[in-house]
């Protein structure tokens, strides 16, 4: 009983920092641009602001737009229970595996394209349009970096894949593994809509992809999406730091391991949001028909970690 | 089991059809309209019947029926049938009491009496197809499942793209026919009255099993829709009557599955590792083309032909890896495989007949199949349209719908591959699970621009804006099968034991830890993962609930206010100023354009003063699926020409045609006697 | 990588913010209670509602690194949806005086109107013009005026802050 209350307690501890981490970058990426910024926690008093405002609904819209917002955050946040996140092995495991995960990622994308349609006005369209041709193309990746850690696992459940790397580190520094990180990481890139596939801080609506979708919203509806988004790109990361490096995840319910694997995985965050941040203060973003070439190599990559696999055993 | 209530199911289904039948014929009104849906769907509910019957024995069995020896007619259930006769009555039921209201459109203007009996004859050939036993029967009903299919096809017959559509699908038909009699006879040895038991127990020892298995494919392809033979589905199905086109979708092609199943894992047994790869393959092939096409369609029911394509490329993907793990010994794999294949193809018959019944919905209402004409449907037909909404999440495999269920076991199997020991070949798997994955990507966002543009925003059109509700029969048949949709996916830690234990024995493969659990993980043998769809669901629905209680709490503000689309300001809206289907996809056209390769014509009309102005532009892109022009106009062109060639023996002198009779007859004579 | 010992060498180049308050006018109060939700995060949209772009270019400024205006909490979006204040610079033109409507009625409420330099006050120098529908007061209430032809971004971040409470008028 209480094991399922740790998970569930991690699930909602991730919703507390997402922001925070959303923040972080911002602020890393401020200080990298000679300016003070706003301060880390900044997102949290953005959301609260959201909350009380008012929402203005588009005559155009149907039941869909105001129920996409619950959609989009209710299958975030399921990830966000099947995600290891500071123990391992997960009673989660059972519901859900990495294919679910991705799967329930579709789903946010599908629901929140409809909703950029709903209103009928050409940047949701366009924004939609964009969106899901990116989800579509970042999947082959996605799928073969997931044969290629189901391989050396044994298994596609999340905590079985941590629990496997626990147990044998040299799987670390395999080729293999090292491809399929990098190939996670571009699609971690493309999914969340960062540098140098969208920049979340544009303007430009000829330029949006994420952002176009949610032109619409405002108010309650507003702050969930964004925290839905803020979210995605916490587990998306914790993700790629858990599964690829995990060291300092507990294996057993003591308080103890628990704040260290706390402790630990914020430390894997922070640098992460520091490596992200540096990418996206260095590279542009890259023209829209230039992303499907950025996702060919990353799926070029993920085929070289599961043939290096397949040749290793 | 218990063979009376078989039988008894077995008589039931086939009076109701043929009275269904009689009924159109006699009376083609209102009346022959009710009866004969009436018909159908009391057969389709013994179909279900007889199907749930024989699955619900819990051991592997086959019941043979001795009381239609009719001419050499033999007829069996056993494990394979029973999942096509449910998914038959399913969507023959449902259809049937769609048909009851979309065929009151064509009253007076197309024969009712004919689609009314023909609709209820196909179901019984389809029901009757799946329980065949020996050749004779096997064949007899396949010939007049695809006559009826093509008559049906007919139903419009005035229209010029009903005539070719039904040519085409013809055409093809018999090709696949002719294979099928070629691979029979092999099978045989030349016996065509032999019964099923007979080819089982002769197979291991014929000589040309790889041809056998080679025209298998191409016949059993060819009815499925499998690349390079697929051009008669988004033709034929289109031009049908939308409930018959759910049929045709749903539980025709499956017939090509079933077939293919039954020859290869039934009669013809275990063979070399290229078998399954190259079925493999060719599901790849499909999934991926099938998909592709459909992206760039705007024809809401060429969009829903193509994705046929797709899924039955999925089918067999799920049948190739089955039988690649079965070459390789790895039989708990490969029941794996089939289970996945049979699953999906249940699944697909669901939610395939559900968006033909909504396209059918949107048709009845708009008259139009181009989605460019459409929108804002969501308000003026708002139950279609959440019956569409579901269809379409299924097909785009999102959880926790049954499209996910049967495709997360299809990439299980697909993940097994990596025990396969020999490494060149294992790599095809996760060559698959990229294409695999990358399939499922584009279905979703085929399927938002279907949804979105037909659905979503103002309407693009007069016919879009006077769009009305479907009656409640329509709605009925599309509420059956969404309803199907959703307890389908709640329900595979039930199914996957039920079908594995239906497929034990068949081509040795085993089942013997056929587990029962009720709403826990899906434990699979052989599976690496675990996945529960109950449970996902229930967590999905709680967060639903839970999030909006969480603003509550924290206080959210609850104003709302009507306002205009924000359009940068500008003053009023017209439905011009949406997206388009066209521009939805056009990014991944761009992306995809070698595939593609689609045609361009610009033509700019300049002013005859000065070439700085322009008077009009005119640009037409068009995408022709490169299989008409590589494979098919050519192999037309040559037959033409041949024809041509050969024109001069038809003199048109009926005295010249006898004597060509009574040559033909004597050369024959002669050859029989020279054959010893 | 020279980029990045450029970033170290360059360092933080943002100007604190002198308290002068010459060039703001206090157009009406704005309600206690918006001024504490929008205190510290307000997102702004800015609308040229026919203006010589003077003014667009001091705004543009704001997001420079010696101006910085995230510093405080504010950001630019780009839907009035989005948005809790609306930044209008420019004297309304006959063309933009719809737009500008329907831009302060997408914005969802609370929200705070701040009008940038002399023409949004006065009409500037296209007083009387054929072209002209009126200031920016006598379309949408506004909150805060800040004078200049053009202002500078100070004293917009000052007039952006008054509106806000944070600054002392």
């Amino acid at each position: 009983m209480s094991a399922w209350l740790v998970e569930v307690f991690e699930a909602l501890f991730a919703l507390a920092l997402a922001p925070g981490l959303v923040g972080l970058i911002r602020w890393i990426k401020a200080r990298m641009q000679s300016r003070l910024g706003p301060p880390p926690w900044q997102p949290y008093r953005e959301l609260r602001k959201l909350l009380h405002k008012e929402v203005v609904v588009s005559d155009n819209a149907s039941w869909l737009f105001r129920f996409a917002p619950y959609a989009v955050s209710a299958s975030t946040l399921a990830i966000a229970f099947l995600v290891p996140l500071i123990v391992v092995p997960r009673r989660f495991d059972m519901i859900g595996d990495l294919f679910v995960v991705v799967y329930l990622l579709l789903l946010g994308t599908f629901w929140l394209a409809l909703a950029g349609l709903d209103p009928g006005s050409a940047f949701g369209g366009m924004g939609a349009s964009r969106d899901v041709t990116v989800a579509a193309l970042a999947e082959p990746s996605t799928a073969t970096a997931i044969f290629s850690l189901a391989l050396g696992a044994g298994s596609t459940n999340l905590g079985a894949i941590v629990v496997a790397t626990l147990n044998d580190p040299r799987t670390v520094l395999t080729p293999g593994h090292l491809l399929a990180f990098a190939a996670l990481f571009v699609v971690a890139l493309a999914e969340t809509g960062r540098l140098p596939v969208d920049n979340p801080a544009t303007h430009l609506e000829l330029t949006m992809i994420h952002e176009a979708m949610i032109l619409e919203y405002s108010g309650r509806y507003l702050a969930l999406l964004e925290w839905a988004s803020g979210l995605k790109l916490f587990l998306f990361l914790s993700l790629l730091a858990n599964l690829f490096f995990p060291w300092g995840i507990a294996q057993t319910m003591t308080p103890a391991a628990l704040a260290w694997a706390l402790a630990v995985l914020v430390l894997k965050l922070v640098i992460l949001a520091v490596v992200l941040a540096v990418i996206e203060t260095r590279v542009a973003k890259l023209r829209l028909f230039r992303v499907p070439e950025l996702l060919t190599a990353s799926f070029v990559l993920a085929l070289l970690a599961i043939t290096s696999s397949f040749l290793l055993r | 089991m218990d063979m009376t209530l078989l039988s008894g199911l077995l008589a039931a289904l086939i009076i109701c059809y043929l009275a269904g039948a009689l009924c159109a014929l006699l009376a083609g009104d209102l009346y022959g309209r009710m009866l004969a849906a009436a018909g159908a769907v009391l057969g389709a509910l013994a179909t279900v019947g007889l199907g749930i019957a024989a699955l619900s024995t819990g051991a592997p069995f086959s019941a043979i029926f001795n009381f239609l020896p009719f001419g050499g007619c033999a007829l069996r259930i056993d494990g394979l049938s029973a999942p096509f006769l449910i998914l038959t009555g399913l969507v023959g039921a449902a259809s049937a009491i769609y048909g009851y209201g979309y065929s009151a459109a064509y009253e007076h203007v197309y024969s009712l009496r004919r689609l009314g009996a023909l609709f209820n004859l196909l179901l019984l050939s389809l029901a009757l197809q799946v329980m065949a036993d020996n050749v004779v029967t096997f064949l007899f009903l396949w010939e007049i499942m695809s006559l009826l299919a093509y008559l049906l096809v007919l139903t419009e017959h005035r229209e010029p793209a009903a005539i070719r559509a039904a040519n085409w699908y013809m055409a093809i038909s018999h090709i696949g026919f002719a294979a099928l009699l070629a691979m029979f006879l092999l099978l045989a040895g030349g016996d065509l009255t032999a019964a099923f038991d007979t080819l089982r127990a002769n197979a291991p020892s014929l000589p040309d099993r790889d041809l056998i298995f080679l025209l298998a494919l191409l016949g059993f392809g060819a009815k499925a829709g499998l690349i390079p033979l697929h051009v008669w589905l988004p033709m034929a199905h289109p031009v049908a009557p939308s409930h018959v086109s759910a049929l045709m979708s749903g539980v025709v092609i499956k017939m090509g599955v079933y077939g293919f199943c039954r020859v290869v894992l039934d009669l013809l047994g275990a063979g070399p590792p290229w078998w399954g790869g190259l079925v493999l393959a060719v599901g790849i092939a499909s999934a991926l083309f099938g998909v592709l096409y459909a992206l760039m369609e705007h024809d809401l029911k060429r969009l829903l032909a193509y994705h046929s394509v797709e899924n039955i490329g999925i089918i067999f993907i799920g049948i190739g890896a089955g039988l690649m793990f079965q070459s390789y010994g790895l039989l708990t794999l490969a029941a794996l495989g089939f289970v996945a294949a049979l699953y999906h193809a249940l699944n697909h018959a669901c939610f395939k007949g559900l968006l033909f019944l909504g396209a059918g919905s949107v048709l009845h209402a708009t008259f139009t199949r181009n989605m460019e004409a459409m929108g804002g449907l969501i308000k003026k037909m708002p139950r279609t349209a959440l019956a569409f909404l579901i269809g379409s999440a299924s097909i785009s495999a999102l959880p926790p719908l049954n499209g996910f269920a049967s495709e997360w076991l299809v990439f299980q199997t697909l993940l097994g591959g990596s025990h396969i020991p020999e490494p060149r070949v294992a790599l095809m798997m996760p060559v698959a699970v990229a294409l695999l994955a990358l399939t499922g990507g584009l279905a979703m966002a085929c399927f938002v621009k279907a949804f979105g543009i037909t659905f979503l925003a103002i309407p693009r059109s007069k016919a879009a804006e006077q769009a009305h509700e479907s009656p409640a029969s329509m709605q009925t048949g599309m509420g059956i099968l969404a309803v199907a949709c959703v307890v389908l996916g709640l329900i595979p830690f039930f199914i996957v034991p039920v079908f594995g234990r239906a497929l034990a024995g068949l081509g040795k493969l085993p089942w013997d830890t056929a587990r029962f659990t009720l709403a826990l993980p899906l434990d699979i043998p052989g599976a690496v993962g675990s996945m529960s769809s109950p449970l996902l669901a229930a967590g999905l629905l709680i967060l639903l609930a839970a999030i909006p209680l969480a603003l509550r709490l924290a206080g959210a503000d609850r104003r709302t206010r009507l306002g205009h689309t924000w359009g940068c300001g500008r003053i009023g809206q017209t439905p011009r100023m949406q997206y388009t289907a066209t521009a939805f996809a056009e990014p991944l056209r761009r992306v995809f354009a070698e595939l593609y390769r689609p045609t361009q014509d610009l033509s700019i009309d300049f002013h005859p003063e000065s070439k700085y102005f322009v008077q009009s532009i005119e640009y037409q892109s068009e995408i022709h699926p490169w299989f008409e022009k590589l494979l098919y106009q050519p192999l037309i062109g040559i037959f033409q020409k041949t024809a041509d060639r050969v024109r001069w023996i038809q003199a048109g002198w009926l005295g010249l045609y006898l004597a060509y009779i009574l040559f033909a007859l004597i050369a024959l004579l002669v050859f029989a006697g020279w054959l010893p | 990588m020279q980029l990045f010992t450029k970033m170290w060498e360059v360092g933080i180049v943002t100007e604190p913010l002198a308290a002068e308050c010459a060039a703001l006018e206090l157009a009406r109060q704005v309600e206690t209670k918006t001024k504490k939700l929008l205190g510290r995060a307000v997102a702004i949209r800015q609308v040229d509602a026919g203006s010589c772009n003077g003014c667009e270019l001091e705004i543009t400024g704001l997001t420079s690194p010696v101006y910085d205006l995230e510093r405080f909490g504010l950001h630019f979006v780009a839907s009035p949806r989005h948005a809790d204040m609306l930044l209008v610079t420019g004297p309304v033109t006959r063309n933009m005086e719809v737009p500008l409507c329907k831009t302060y009625e997408a914005t969802p409420a609370p929200k705070i109107v701040v009008a940038v330099g002399d023409c949004a006050q006065t009409c500037g120098v296209f007083k009387g013009s054929y072209a002209i529908a009126g200031s920016v007061d006598t379309v949408i209430p506004v909150d805060v005026f800040v004078r200049g032809c053009p202002p500078e971004p100070a004293d917009i971040l000052r007039g952006i802050l008054a509106a806000l409470d944070r600054f002392p008028l």
